[in-house]
């Protein structure tokens, strides 16, 4: 597998600009001869498919869900960074840039980072015009709010949320170009393959989930910008739909898998209340703005919080991390939690929680000034837990959110397949080993909206491609496998449904590849993923037919990709002998508990190359240098 | 917390759009009242699967109240009897043991079944290509606070803009009308500067695509405000009317 960068030459700041100037162009005329297919129509699939449009090129835009409204990014709440410095606080594209790769842990590619943080103002402007209604204060002017590891205001938002204003922004420009007829949008269709044809990407291969057909679209390139892979956990802050299929599929098909095993755990989220669970909701981050964060002092204090006096409470966020406090990054302030819940001095069912408290916010800026800042997100949480969030503190545990890890792709956004492109949440571009909060929504529409359409067409400008139909070969293969899967699914005829092997794995997995990893449980969660992996195939029941609508085979089909990225996600675990951002292997901290990087040994990339069933994947590095930001230990002390 | 409950459940059954469907009773049974209505669904689908019957199809994604995809119709009420809240944010606490619960779908010409509680919504996302949008291509945007917007009218703007597109106002108005919908969209993008270069064009698409995709009118039930999970208020429907009148005398140039 070949692994190039491409980053282009010159001083950091002027990289992009100059690459953007000096790349090929495809003429007005010719763009519409271009076909371009773009799976997914969230935050990042969306902008994209209406800028490429907007731009001239054929666009056909593909969605599992019956409407683009619907993709996941509609649930940020908290929102969005840029480098405005509307608040005149001193941030500048350098500091966003800086904050970023020091958030990352120094496991992203500098020069991505940078042209995320030059184009992150134009993103703001963008969304305004659509009508994006961020919240302003009194004088007409944008607001802005502070945000985890950072220690100046550069986020925007929309009240509490931001996800769903800006994927409705984005949308409203997908309809317009629906309407123009310069998209064809294909809604409740499941990429289910992608082909390649002379070793270039040149199509999918989709399943319509109302009528059961399985369908060949052919393209001159293809874009997956399908989101993240958190729902491997079963429990996390995804919507129920987030699947690893499309990337999966494109991984068996030579797609280079970067960095598997950086997931990001959230601190703040409501705890699980029972077995019943389906999935874990977040508390926007931006709670902890004004949420002072303790446990007691003492272990098994039972007390209800009101009678547990000042002294007497640990705020451990404000103790350990002074000049942070409350708003340390999300890799940190999770593994607090863990610590004091292992510690014995969790609160709520279980001992697996941790106090958001918002007594003292309330007596300094009074209750309506909270009402108006969170008001949706302490209705959300007294609709959850029944609880009133004013009178009594939050409960919050960490859970599973966001995955940094992802398909490798370069500088212009394109995996080590030509004319596959990979953009948002689905690539492992930006955030190295831990994503700094309000920066997802960021990449996604800077991927989507500033670079993909330039480096696109400088791919068709530069490439021979000639035409498909869709009738070749490769797509007649790949239709058959796709078929055949679906039958071998329903012909499984076991017992259990999906959904309980999905559990097992999430339990695993959380266990033992979630907030902390260790050598002896990596290798043991290995071999029990491949058993459990065994037990599905022979144990699932997925009912009903291929024909038609059928929910149980499309989970059954997703279940099945997790259990084969999990055991990827403990290897690369395995491997990566050091603890770097939201990857903390225990055997790799320091004497206070701090992660403890190898630069010497793992300053790189890993990248996974597909070597066919049954065989194990083989590892290459992307080396990474840092050339502005000097390697350091991160400190938020 | 207080013990389970068991519950009996009615509910709409249709293998496909073409055919016809119908009630069917279920137990739900050790239900906890920190469950979720949607998770009380999943327990009985797993034990259909168990059994090896087709479990009942329905739509839900997000599971936080903010995607729009679920879409019950419980005991005759869309999203069910509590205020302002999504069938995914519905709590068991609200249920007593031994009840009797009804499920059906949206039901509304413009929002055929495709399978048991999944519709077809599609003709909401016709209306908004019809003009609820800003023609503004990528880049051409000036500074984003180039144009101050005073707060009073960005926090209207963004009490309409909340709309999830779940359809509950069409489920409960007994002329299917998608007036609700229309009126947060025209409104939230006839509130904001830039809005206004379309607002004319904007508020007569929309009405247009409305009525051909067979949507009812508006006879000022307000039922669509109370079974809205966002309380998007009625008062837009007097906006929404307001533009359109103004729509239709404004001259085009
Ligand atoms: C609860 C929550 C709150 C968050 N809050 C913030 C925040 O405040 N700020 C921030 O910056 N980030 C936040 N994030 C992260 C951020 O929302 C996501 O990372 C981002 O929105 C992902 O956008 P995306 O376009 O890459 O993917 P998505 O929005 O997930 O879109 C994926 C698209 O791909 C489609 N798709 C997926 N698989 C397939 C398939 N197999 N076939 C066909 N189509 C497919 C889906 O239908 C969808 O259209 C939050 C995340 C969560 C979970
Ligand atoms: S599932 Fe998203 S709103 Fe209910």
């Amino acid at each position: 597998m070949k692994l190039d960068a491409r980053v282009p030459a010159g001083p950091m700041a002027e990289k992009w600009t100059r690459h953007r100037t000096e790349m090929k162009l495809v003429s007005p005329a010719n763009k519409r001869k271009f076909k371009v297919i773009v799976v997914g129509s969230g935050l990042a699939g969306g902008s994209a498919a209406a800028s490429l449009s907007e731009l001239g090129y054929q666009v056909h835009c593909f969605t599992f869900h019956d409407t683009p409204r619907r993709a996941h990014s509609v649930a940020a709440q908290g929102g969005i960074n840029a480098a405005k410095n509307y608040p005149n606080d001193g941030d500048s594209v350098h500091r966003l840039f800086y904050d970023t790769v020091k958030g990352g842990d120094f496991r992203s590619r500098e020069a991505n980072v940078h042209r995320l943080s030059e184009v992150s103002a134009a993103i703001i402007d963008q969304c305004v015009a659509q009508g994006v209604p961020f919240s302003r204060e009194y004088g007409g002017l944008l607001a802005n709010r502070s945000f985890g590891g950072a220690q100046v205001s550069r986020t925007f938002y929309c009240r509490g949320q931001t996800g769903q204003q800006l994927l409705l922004g984005c949308y409203a420009g997908l309809n317009k170009q629906i309407a123009a007829g310069g998209v064809k949008m294909h809604t409740r269709r499941e990429l289910l393959d992608v082909v390649i044809q002379d070793g270039v990407a040149r199509g999918i291969i989709v399943r319509d989930l109302v009528t059961g057909a399985v369908e060949r679209h052919a393209a001159h390139a293809v874009v997956l910008a399908t989101g993240g892979y958190s729902n491997v956990f079963y429990l996390s802050t995804n919507a129920m739909g987030c699947n690893a299929t499309a990337i999966w599929r494109a991984h068996k098909r030579g797609a280079g898998f970067a960095n598997p095993c950086y997931t990001q755990i959230h601190p703040t989220c409501i705890p699980q209340s029972g077995d019943h669970q389906s999935k874990l909701t977040l508390m926007s981050e931006s709670l902890r703005n004004d949420g002072r964060v303790w446990v007691p002092k003492q272990k098994g204090d039972k007390r209800p919080p009101a009678q547990i006096p000042e002294g007497e409470r640990d705020y451990y966020l404000e103790r350990k991390y002074p000049s942070f406090g409350n708003l340390a990054p999300r890799d940190i302030s999770s593994r607090a939690a863990k610590e004091a819940c292992d510690d014995g001095r969790g609160v709520g069912p279980g001992g697996r929680g941790v106090y958001l408290d918002f007594a003292a916010a309330i007596q300094r800026l009074g209750r309506p000034a909270i009402v108006e800042r969170y008001g949706n997100l302490f209705d959300m949480y007294e609709r959850i837990t029944g609880e009133n969030a004013y009178q009594v503190p939050m409960r919050i545990y960490p859970a599973p959110h966001y995955t940094m890890g992802g398909l490798w792709v370069d500088y212009d956004l394109m995996s080590n397949v030509p004319g596959l492109f990979v953009i948002g949440e689905a690539n492992f571009s930006d955030h190295g080993a831990n994503r700094l909060g309000a920066s997802a929504l960021m990449q996604g529409l800077a991927d989507g909206y500033f670079v993909l359409p330039y480096t696109i067409g400088a791919y068709l400008a530069g490439s021979k491609l000639g035409e498909v139909k869709g009738d070749e070969q490769p797509f007649t293969d790949a239709q058959k496998e796709v078929e055949a899967r679906a039958a071998k699914l329903l012909g499984v005829g076991g017992k259990r449904p999906a959904a309980a092997f999905h559990r097992e794995l999430g339990r695993l997995m959380w266990e033992r590849c979630g907030m902390a990893r260790n050598d002896a449980g990596l290798k043991q969660t290995i071999e029990e993923v491949r058993g459990l992996r065994e037990r599905f195939w022979q144990d699932v029941k997925v009912p009903g037919g291929a024909n038609g609508l059928n929910p149980a085979l499309e989970e059954a089909g997703r279940v099945a990709d997790f259990i084969e990225l999990a055991e990827l996600m403990c290897r690369d675990a395995l491997q990566r002998e050091e603890s770097c951002g939201g990857h903390f292997r225990e055997e790799y901290q320091t004497p206070d508990g701090e992660a403890k990087r190898d630069d010497e040994r793992f300053c790189h990339a890993s990248v996974w190359e597909w070597k066919g069933e049954g065989e194990p994947q083989a590892l290459h590095q992307e080396p990474l240098s840092f050339e502005v930001v000097a390697l350091s230990t991160r400190s938020y002390k | 917390m207080s013990g389970t409950m068991n519950l009996k459940l009615r509910v709409w059954r249709q293998p496909s759009a073409g055919q016809p469907g119908a009630f069917r009773d279920y137990e739900a049974k050790d239900v906890s009242p920190d469950e979720s209505f949607l998770e009380m669904f999943d327990r009985l689908n797993e034990r259909l699967i168990e059994q090896g019957e087709e479990p009942i199809a329905f739509e839900h994604d997000c599971r936080e109240g903010i995607c729009g995809a679920c879409s019950m119709v419980i005991d005759g009420i869309p999203h069910g009897p509590e205020r302002a809240t999504t069938t995914c944010q519905l709590f068991m606490r609200h249920f007593r043991d031994g009840q009797t619960v009804v499920v059906e779908p949206w039901r509304a010409a413009a929002f055929p079944v495709l399978k048991d509680l999944v519709c077809d919504r599609g003709s909401f996302d016709r209306i908004l290509q019809a003009g609820g949008f800003v023609s503004v291509a990528t880049g051409n945007a000036p500074d984003a606070n180039s144009v101050p917007i005073g707060k009073e009218a960005a926090d209207a703007a963004m009490d309409a803009a909340q709309c999830i597109g779940c359809g509950a106002c069409v489920a409960a108005c007994k002329n299917a009308s998608a007036m609700l919908f229309v009126a947060a969209k025209v409104s939230h993008l006839a509130l904001l500067p830039q809005g206004q270069p379309e607002r004319a064009r904007r508020a007569l698409g929309m009405v247009k695509a409305m009525d051909r995709e067979g949507f009812g009118a508006c006879t000022n039930y307000g039922e669509c405000e109370a079974a809205c999970p966002k309380s998007i208020s009625v008062s837009y429907i007097a906006r929404l009317n307001r533009e359109y009148l103004r729509a239709q005398v404004t001259p085009t140039v």
